[in-house]
C-alpha cells in the first residue's frame, strides 16, 4: 500500500463496501474465524532472549476487537441464559430470602453467640473483600511495575474487584443487629451530637472499605470508557447503540484525549497501590489492635495482603480459566498469563506459609502463656480439622505449582486454584474462630456452630458474585481491548507499513506469534 | 453516487458537492484515514511542522509518543490531582480533630466535640491518620478521574465526526488525522492537498 491514490475514482480505494450505509465492513482478507483466534499456543518458554508474545493467534486490531466483542454483541446462548438463570434464582432464593428472614427474626438465626460474636458474617467479609484484591494489584500494581501482561486480565480481575467488594459489603451492614440504623457509621451532624470512634480500626474500616469500592469502581469504569466507545461503533442494535452511546461519554479517540486519559490511568494506579495495600492492613487491624490471643500481632498487615492478593489470584483462575475456554479467549489470555499467574499465587503462598510459621514461632518465642495456648491449640485444639484443612489448601497442595508441567495444565491449575480458594476461607475461619471461642478464661469459652442460614446466605453471596460476572462479560468489554492492542508488535511504530525500511525491533515477537522458527542471531 | 460515497473527497471536489444544498451544512474539518501507526504518526508530524493547531489524530489505542508528533502541552490532571488530594486531606485532618479533638470554646460552633474515649488522647493523630490517608485518596483520584473527563470535555453530546461512516472504526483498527476547519492556518484546498501528501487511506470533509 505505499502508493495509495486518493485521486478520481473511490471505488478503487482498498475495498470498501458501500452498500451497508450504517456500517463499512473491509472486503479485504477476511478476518480469522473463531478456532483460529482460539488456539492453544505455548508461549512459557523461559529463554530471557526471546521476548514472549502477550497475544497470540491475533495478527490484526480487529481480531481482537472480533474475539472481545463478538461474545457481547451476539445474542446470549443458552448455556449463558442457563447460568445466569441459575445464578439469579440462588441470588434471590439463597442470598436475599435470608437476609429478608434475618431482617424479620433478628440475627440469632445465625450461629453467632457469645463469645464468638462475628461468626461467619465476618469470616466471609474478610474473605470476599480478600478476594477483591488481586484485581487492583493486576490493574494498578503490575501497571506501575510496567508487567504487560496484565493488559489481558486486568478488565476481568477489576470487574471480579467490584462484585467482591459489594459481596463483602453485606455482611458488616446485616452484622450490625439494627440494620436500618447501619448509616450511623458515616460520619454525618446529628442531634444526639454524637460522631464515630475515628480512634477505632472498626471506622478506619469503614473509610478503607468505601475508598476501596469508590476507587476501583472508578478505575474499572474510566479504564472501560474507550472499550465501551468500541462497542458503540460495533453494536447494531438501537438499544445498544444508544445505551453504550451514553456509558461512552462520547469517546473518539482523540490522542489529547488519550493524553490525560494515560496520564490519570498512572495517577489513578499510582493511588491505588498504596490504597489496595492500606485496605487488607486496616482489615487486619480489626484483630491486630485488640488484645486477643492469636490476633494481636505485628504481622497480621503484610499477613493479611498476602493472603488477600493470593486468595485473589486463586479466584482470578478459577474465573479465568473457565473463560477463555468459552468464550475463545485463549489467544489473549495465553498460557503464559496463567504461567504468570502461578508464579505470583506460588510467591504469596510462601509469604502467607511463612507467616503461619512466623506467628507459631513468635507466640512460643514470646513466652506468653495465652499465646502459646491459642497456636497449640490451633493445631490440636477444637478446631484444628479446620486449621489442618486450611494448611493443607493453602501451603501444600499449591507446592505443585513449581513444576511447569502443572502451570502449563489448566485442569491442575484450577485444581490449585480451587485448593487455595477454600483455604483461604478456612484460614479466616480459624483466625475468627478459634481466638473467638478460646481466650483467656476457661469459663468463657464456648464453641461456634454455623446454622444453615450462614450457609445459605454465604452460598448466596457466591450465586450473586457470579450472576454480576455473567451479566458483565455478557454486555461489557470483558478485555481491555484497546490495551491488549497497545502491546501488540503492530502497535509500535515500524511494524505495520509492508516493506518499510525502519529497523524492526520485535520482529522476534512476530515470529514467536507465528510459530517460525527462532534463530537467536537474528533477533539482534 | 451512492450515500456512503458522500462525503469521499475526490480531487476537484469541493465542499459545495459533499454539503447537501440548503441544509444549511458547513465544513468542519478535513478527516484523513489510515490503517497503521506508522503512516499516522508520520502524517501527524507532517501536520505538526505545517503549523496546524486545531487538528487532531484519533486512534484505537494510545500511540506511543503520539503527544511529540503532535507537541501536546503537559495536561494539568496531576495538578488536579494534587489540589483533590489536599482538599481531601485537610477534610479528613479537619473533621477527625473537629469531630474527635480538643475544643475550643471561643470558636463557636466550630469548637467541635471534644470525645475522650477509652483513655486515649484527645488529638490521637496517629489513629486518625486512616482516615486521613483514606479521604486523600479518595479525592485525590476522583479528582484525577473527573478532571480527565472535563479537560477532554467529555461526556460530548454531540460530534460531527460520528456522521462518518468510516470513522467508526477508530475505535477498532483505524487511525484518522482531523484537521479543524477553523484552525487559523485551514485553507480547504491547501489543507486537502497537504493531507494527501500522508498517503491516506481515504480522504473525507467532515460536514457539520
Amino acid at each position: 500500500m505505499s502508493t495509495i491514490d486518493t485521486s478520481s475514482d473511490p471505488a478503487h480505494l482498498r475495498g470498501y463496501d458501500r452498500s451497508d450505509e450504517f456500517y463499512v465492513e473491509e472486503a479485504g482478507p477476511p478476518p480469522l474465524p473463531f478456532e483460529e483466534r482460539n488456539r492453544e499456543v505455548d508461549n512459557t518458554w523461559d529463554d530471557p532472549t526471546r521476548r514472549a508474545p502477550l497475544v497470540v493467534n491475533h495478527r490484526t486490531f480487529r481480531d481482537v476487537t472480533d474475539t472481545v466483542t463478538d461474545f457481547t454483541l451476539s445474542r446470549p446462548d443458552w448455556p449463558w441464559i442457563l447460568g445466569f438463570l441459575t445464578c439469579a434464582t440462588i441470588t434471590g432464593l439463597c442470598l436475599f430470602g435470608c437476609i429478608t428472614y434475618l431482617f424479620l427474626t433478628g440475627v440469632g438465626v445465625w450461629g453467632n453467640n457469645v463469645p464468638a460474636a462475628w461468626g461467619w458474617p465476618i469470616v466471609n467479609f474478610v474473605f470476599w473483600v480478600g478476594i477483591g484484591h488481586a484485581g487492583t494489584l493486576i490493574s494498578a500494581i503490575l501497571f506501575l511495575l510496567r508487567q504487560d501482561w496484565r493488559t489481558s486480565i486486568n478488565r476481568f480481575a477489576e470487574a471480579m474487584t467490584i462484585f467482591a467488594v459489594a459481596c463483602a459489603a453485606i455482611y458488616p451492614g446485616i452484622h450490625v443487629g439494627r440494620p436500618w440504623l447501619a448509616f450511623w457509621l458515616f460520619p454525618y451532624p446529628n442531634q444526639m451530637a454524637l460522631w464515630p470512634q475515628f480512634r477505632s480500626p472498626l471506622m478506619w474500616d469503614v473509610f478503607a472499605v468505601g475508598t476501596y469500592a469508590s476507587v476501583s469502581a472508578l478505575f474499572w469504569y474510566v479504564g472501560m470508557v474507550p472499550d465501551l466507545a468500541t462497542l458503540r461503533d460495533r453494536c447494531r442494535n438501537r438499544i445498544g447503540q444508544v445505551a453504550y452511546g451514553i456509558l461512552s461519554l462520547g469517546w473518539n479517540g482523540s490522542s489529547r484525549h488519550w493524553y490525560r486519559f494515560e496520564k490519570m490511568y498512572l495517577l489513578l494506579a499510582a493511588l491505588a497501590t498504596p490504597l489496595v495495600l492500606s485496605v487488607h492492613s486496616v482489615v487486619s487491624f480489626d484483630f491486630a489492635v485488640s488484645q486477643l490471643p492469636g490476633w494481636h500481632t505485628t504481622i497480621f498487615p503484610p499477613y493479611f495482603v498476602a493472603g488477600a492478593v493470593y486468595g485473589g489470584f486463586a479466584m482470578v483462575l478459577t474465573l479465568a480459566i473457565p473463560a477463555r475456554a468459552w468464550f475463545g479467549l485463549k489467544g489473549l489470555i495465553t498460557l503464559r498469563h496463567i504461567d504468570n499467574m502461578c508464579k505470583v499465587m506460588l510467591t504469596t503462598g510462601l509469604i502467607v506459609a511463612y507467616a503461619y510459621l512466623m506467628e507459631y514461632f513468635i507466640a512460643w518465642y514470646s513466652g506468653v502463656h495465652y499465646e502459646m495456648f491459642a497456636f497449640w491449640n490451633r493445631a490440636f485444639g477444637n478446631y484444628a480439622w479446620a486449621a489442618w484443612t486450611m494448611i493443607t489448601c493453602n501451603v501444600f497442595i499449591p507446592q505443585i505449582l513449581w513444576f511447569k508441567s502443572v502451570r502449563r495444565n489448566v485442569l491442575l491449575v484450577m485444581v490449585a486454584a480451587m485448593s487455595i480458594n477454600i483455604g483461604m476461607w478456612f484460614e479466616r475461619f480459624v483466625i475468627i474462630i478459634t481466638s473467638l471461642t478460646r481466650d483467656y478464661l476457661p469459663s468463657s469459652w464456648g464453641d461456634f456452630t454455623p446454622t444453615w442460614v450462614d450457609a445459605t446466605l454465604f452460598f448466596g453471596t457466591f450465586g450473586f458474585f457470579l450472576m454480576n460476572m455473567l451479566l458483565f462479560v455478557k454486555f461489557g468489554p470483558m478485555i481491555a481491548m484497546a490495551e491488549v492492542k497497545t502491546v501488540m508488535p503492530i502497535a509500535h511504530r515500524g511494524h505495520g507499513r509492508h516493506g518499510s525500511d525502519q529497523p524492526d525491533r520485535h520482529d522476534d515477537i512476530e515470529r514467536a506469534s507465528t510459530g517460525a522458527d527462532y534463530h537467536p542471531a537474528e533477533s539482534i | 453516487m451512492s450515500a456512503a460515497d458522500q462525503n469521499f473527497l475526490a480531487n476537484d471536489m469541493q465542499v459545495s458537492d459533499v454539503a447537501v444544498e440548503g441544509s444549511g451544512d458547513v465544513l468542519a474539518g478535513v478527516m484523513a484515514e489510515y490503517d497503521n501507526v506508522d503512516d499516522v504518526y508520520a502524517a501527524a508530524e507532517k501536520v505538526r511542522d505545517a503549523g496546524y493547531s486545531r487538528w487532531d489524530v484519533h486512534s484505537p489505542f494510545p500511540i506511543h509518543g503520539i503527544e511529540r508528533a503532535m507537541a501536546i502541552r503537559p495536561t494539568l490532571v496531576p495538578w488536579i490531582c494534587l489540589i483533590g488530594g489536599l482538599t481531601g486531606m485537610s477534610i479528613g485532618l479537619g473533621l477527625t480533630i473537629w469531630t474527635m479533638g480538643p475544643s475550643i470554646p471561643e470558636a463557636g460552633v466550630f469548637s467541635g466535640y471534644p470525645y475522650f474515649e477509652s483513655g486515649k488522647p484527645l488529638l490521637s493523630l496517629p489513629q486518625f491518620i486512616p482516615p486521613i490517608f483514606e479521604l486523600t485518596i479518595l479525592l485525590a483520584a476522583f479528582s484525577a478521574g473527573l478532571g480527565m473527563l472535563v479537560l477532554n470535555a467529555l461526556p460530548m453530546l454531540y460530534n460531527p465526526l460520528f456522521k462518518s461512516a468510516r470513522f467508526r472504526r477508530v475505535t477498532d483498527d483505524r487511525f484518522f488525522v482531523v484537521i479543524d476547519a477553523t484552525d487559523p492556518v485551514f485553507d480547504e484546498e491547501v489543507t486537502t492537498e497537504l493531507l494527501k501528501g500522508t498517503r491516506p487511506l481515504s480522504l473525507e470533509f467532515v460536514v457539520d
